[in-house]
């Protein structure tokens, strides 16, 4: 078992989202081990991008955040060096296809896999893309997450298949933000991708209530929360880790009571 | 040119979000379906010569050519074009396959505005709902354009994120794309993006190309030696460059905006200062730093300052089938004025980057030789602009 699949096996997992950088790498580590501490089963860590087409404007605005303030592919493995002295859970990250082609998808991958960092998370790479980079993640014990939209339809077996670590089921269609109702018809969705993998697939894109979280646990093995964590930032700054490490605490018992 | 999985070389491919990979995939579909289609073709050929006045003039600039004292200059008139840019081809192509398709609405990006009016008009003219994403910044410098849009019954939305030029625009209709599917057409504006769109942008363009090559043979019963055309996106540059590319003895030119020079950070010249990258759906060159963070692009013309280039340019570079040279703000303003007082043409000020180039090139050919320029679009739409470069300042 991947050590991203191993975030599923103390009941249902959440998992929460972080910029990394924003609005600087030391309040992110001390964001993380609050996340860590207070329950996170895994934790998505997010490389900034300046043009982050899947992103809503919460999100958007955290990435140039982390940008102004200086934060770069390599101090954000510096960070990762950091974290992994004492955080064992689960890390993966979140970016862009250009931040690790630009950086060399070889170097960037066994980095990755040099530091502990468990998975990838491209959401501008589609199953039709991602042997480019799957085929080296697979070399450094590296998930390559697959994601499955709304819209994936006669696409979701195909990619089912071939997942990796846990799926990421894209709940709505548009990019990341808080919604207030998650209409797809997400029972279905799972139905399918039930049928063609045993790897577990959590919910992510609009959750941001506990209650939100636990109805995404009762259909799902997890829930990711990005645009509601990164709100938190945008408030507090550097004070925000202890109100993260709360609503952390705060969605896992919420999911927790799922089984 | 295109490879089955939408790749130029090692450019191109599908590099977007889940969620509109089935988009693509029945837009692939359809056209291939619709490009073979005579019913269809019949359709797109009336509205090309009926409603967008093609085909468009292969003018002999007889002035020019004395008074530059070398090679024969010819200008591709797709400034006579309805709307005033070569943008019409390819937006009646996909707006006509979009009905087709049964969607009901069009979206789009805009740099200059000449794509956002193309769309918009097309929009009037199927009935169709139309909203145009414009940077911020843009709908500024090109707040006329902006006007004729809404006039059309488009709605704008301005872009307030990145830099609020061309590349956010098209990051934030993509975004709209992948929140309204089933009723929306991306109506992309250059031969970009994920595939299909570099091949089905650079399918409606190639009518430049195809007539330039009957209207030649026609006046000169020979091939040019050379042809120039702006390069942002490229696809008034890869339509006029198309049916000549197995020609080996015509030159492809394309003219990149080099803003304020390739030696500063004030530029938009992708294959001169770029490198490979992914960004908007595709492997090509890229304005970009040494971590991948897209860089903030500049030019004087709004429809050139895009930090990437279309896949297939990327790859006729990488093969050395066509070459690509830098033109700065200055060259392109006093090429904008040349062309202005010397044959009564006001060019956009993106064509007049290719016709910078013509300028310094023609000089140096032999009086036998012939170089086609495309005017890609008009410049009324930049003279406000021009003036204040020169230190006119009026406003429209």
């Amino acid at each position: 078992m991947s050590n991203t699949a191993k975030a599923f096996q103390n009941g249902k997992a959440f998992i929460p989202f972080i910029t990394c950088g924003d609005p600087d790498l030391e309040t992110t580590a001390a964001a993380v081990r609050a996340m860590a501490q207070n329950g996170a089963d895994l934790i998505e860590l997010g490389i900034p991008f300046s043009d982050p087409t899947a992103e809503g404007p919460v999100i958007q605005a955290a990435n140039i955040r982390a940008l102004s303030g200086g934060a770069d592919t390599d101090k954000i493995f510096d960070l990762v060096r950091d974290l992994r002295t004492d955080v064992t859970v689960p890390l993966v990250f979140m970016t862009y296809a250009n931040v690790v082609f630009s950086y060399g998808a070889e170097k960037f991958i066994s980095t990755c896999g040099e530091t502990g960092i468990d998975g990838l998370i491209l959401p501008d790479i589609p199953f039709e893309e991602k042997e480019e980079f799957s085929e080296i993640c697979r070399r450094y014990d590296v998930d390559l997450i697959s994601l499955i939209a709304p819209t994936s339809a006669n696409r979701i077996g195909m990619i089912a298949k071939e997942a990796e670590g846990f799926i990421y089921l894209v709940s709505s269609l548009g990019v990341t933000g808080i919604r207030s109702e998650i209409t797809t018809d997400l029972g279905a969705i799972i139905k399918v991708i039930r049928e063609n993998t045993s790897i577990p697939c959590a919910v992510g894109f609009g959750i941001s209530t506990p209650e939100q979280a636990k109805q995404m646990a009762e259909i799902a093995d997890g829930a990711i929360v990005g645009s509601a964590i990164v709100r938190l930032s945008e408030q507090y700054g550097r004070e925000a880790p202890e109100h993260i490490g709360e609503y952390v605490r705060k969605m896992k018992e919420a999911v927790c009571t799922v089984h | 040119m295109t490879n089955p999985n939408g790749r130029f070389g090692i450019h191109g491919g599908q590099y977007i979000p889940e969620t509109l990979m089935n988009a693509v995939i029945e837009l692939e579909e359809a056209y291939n379906h619709y490009k073979n289609d005579p019913e269809f073709n019949r359709e797109l050929t009336a509205l090309f010569n009926e409603y967008a006045n093609r085909p468009s003039g292969l003018y002999f600039a007889e002035r020019m050519t004395k008074d530059l004292g070398g090679a024969k200059i010819y200008l591709k008139r797709e400034d006579l074009n309805h709307t005033g840019a070569h943008k019409i081809n390819n937006v009646l192509g996909q707006a006509l396959l979009a009905k087709k398709m049964g969607k009901s609405r069009l979206i789009a990006e805009t740099g200059a505005g000449q794509h956002g009016v193309a769309t918009a008009t097309a929009a009037a003219l199927f009935g169709m709902d139309c909203v145009v994403f414009m940077g911020e910044k843009d709908t500024k410098r090109q707040a006329l354009n902006v006007y004729r849009m809404r006039l059309l019954g488009a709605e704008v939305i301005p872009v307030n994120s990145g830099t609020a030029t061309l590349k956010d625009a098209v990051s934030e209709a993509m975004r709209e794309w992948t929140n309204r599917i089933s009723d929306t057409h991306y109506c992309l504006g250059s031969v970009m993006g994920p595939h299909p769109f570099p091949t089905i942008v650079r399918d409606f363009q190639a009518v430049i190309s195809k007539e330039t090559k009957a209207q030649m043979l026609e006046k000169e019963g020979r091939l040019p030696d050379a042809v120039i055309a702006c390069v942002g996106g490229g696809s008034n540059a890869i339509g006029s460059f198309y049916h000549f590319i197995g020609d080996k003895s015509v030159r492809l030119i394309g003219c990149e905006a080099a803003g304020r020079g390739i030696d500063t950070f004030e530029t938009a010249a992708t294959i001169s200062t770029g490198r490979p990258g992914i960004f908007h759906g595709m492997k090509s060159y890229f304005c970009q730093d040494k971590h991948g963070q897209i860089a903030p692009v500049y030019s004087i013309s709004a429809g050139l300052d895009y930090p990437g280039v279309g896949p297939e340019h990327a790859y006729l570079y990488d093969t050395g089938r066509a070459e690509y040279v830098a033109i700065t703000d200055e060259e392109a303003v006093n090429a904008f004025e040349y062309l202005s007082k010397t044959e009564g043409i006001i060019p956009a000020i993106e064509s007049a980057h290719a016709a910078a180039y013509a300028i310094k090139l023609a000089p140096a050919l032999d009086k036998n030789k012939i170089i086609v320029i495309t005017v890609s679009g008009r410049g009324d739409k930049d003279c406000a602009a021009i003036a204040r470069y020169r230190g006119e300042n009026i406003y429209e």
